[in-house]
């Protein structure tokens, strides 16, 4: 029996939900309230509490520090592929109205994708940072 | 502002934390009823949350007290005194808030609030002025996300000099 059975309780029930209130703020952007930006910041915060109630060992086993290491350079690529995907569609650099035969789901594509790209660099530096200030004087 | 004013008298460290956390939650009320929830979670989940958490991983490594220090700093004081004083003379010349007849409401915003599910099919303003209207700034904020990631890495990784043996960084096995 661990001696904070309550934190350890309330984290575990609580992370399946937190993860899926990220993905609903995600993608449920373009209607109410959230983004990108929100939804990463959620996604970091649900890992982050993960790793201060069960320990930096088993954060790094539910998200390894390479895959987060990659992830962050992974938004902006997908962000800035967004914008050369509508150059090679013959528009402008983030042009979204090529990038579909109906400009408006061009528009939605596009948005999309530039989401995510937010949310992956951003929930990954969060976390990443996070990884750098506790494992530090091991 | 009780909030602020008892951050910057505490000498602890920890309760300047946690009073910071408590400011920042203030702060996401105060976005909520100006209407901007957006603004309002990413302060709650930032500011309360992940940098709250950070503070304290930082404090971990250092002391939890203050050092006193009795000088009087006046150049500093000096600096914030005339900001203050710049910043509260500009905020004479804004129009009143919420006036709509104010410019901010006169150049763009119009064609975004009236166009924006025709153009983009987005019914959220904030998301498409954010990720379509405005790409090129959210790209910008991305790199500056990237870009201060890598720096606050490498600061941290650079160098690793071994602490004190027997501290448990915070986050570390609490078993």
């Amino acid at each position: 029996m661990h001696r904070e059975s309550i934190p350890r309780v309330v984290t575990k029930l609580l992370f399946p939900f937190l993860l899926l209130f990220a993905l609903y703020v995600q993608f449920h952007g373009e209607l109410g309230a959230g983004g990108g930006f929100q939804a990463g910041v959620i996604v970091a915060a649900t890992l982050i509490l993960f790793g201060l109630i069960f320990g930096l060992r088993a954060a790094h086993l539910v998200a390894p520090p390479w895959i987060i290491e990659t992830m962050i350079p992974l938004g902006v690529l997908i962000y800035g592929g967004v914008g050369v995907a509508g150059l090679l569609a013959g528009g402008n650099f983030l042009d979204y109205f090529v990038l579909d035969h109906d400009p408006v789901h061009g528009q939605e594509r596009g948005i999309f994708w530039v989401e995510a790209g937010v949310l992956i660099t951003v929930s990954s530096t969060m976390v990443a940072i996070y990884y750098a200030f506790a494992g530090r004087g091991r | 502002m009780a909030v602020a004013a008892a951050i910057a008298r505490t000498r602890n460290l920890f309760a300047a934390v946690a009073l910071g956390g408590i400011y920042s939650f203030c702060m996401a009320l105060a976005l909520l009823v100006l209407d901007a929830p957006d603004v309002s979670m990413t302060e709650a989940a930032v500011g309360a949350g992940v940098s709250t958490v950070l503070l304290l991983g930082a404090l971990y490594l250092t002391r939890i007290e203050e050092t006193p220090n009795h000088r009087i700093a006046l150049t500093p004081l000096l600096v914030s005194v005339v900001a203050g004083a710049t910043l509260l003379y500009g905020a004479w010349a804004l129009p009143p808030f919420g006036d709509p007849a104010g410019p901010i409401h006169q150049h763009v915003a119009p064609r975004y609030l009236n166009d924006v599910v025709k153009e983009t099919g987005v019914p959220n303003v904030v998301t498409a002025v954010l990720a379509s209207y405005r790409g090129f700034d959210t790209f910008g904020e991305t790199v500056v996300v990237l870009t201060g990631g890598l720096g606050v890495l490498l600061l941290l990784r650079g160098r690793r000099r071994p602490l004190s043996k027997g501290t448990a960084p915070i986050g570390k096995d609490a078993t």
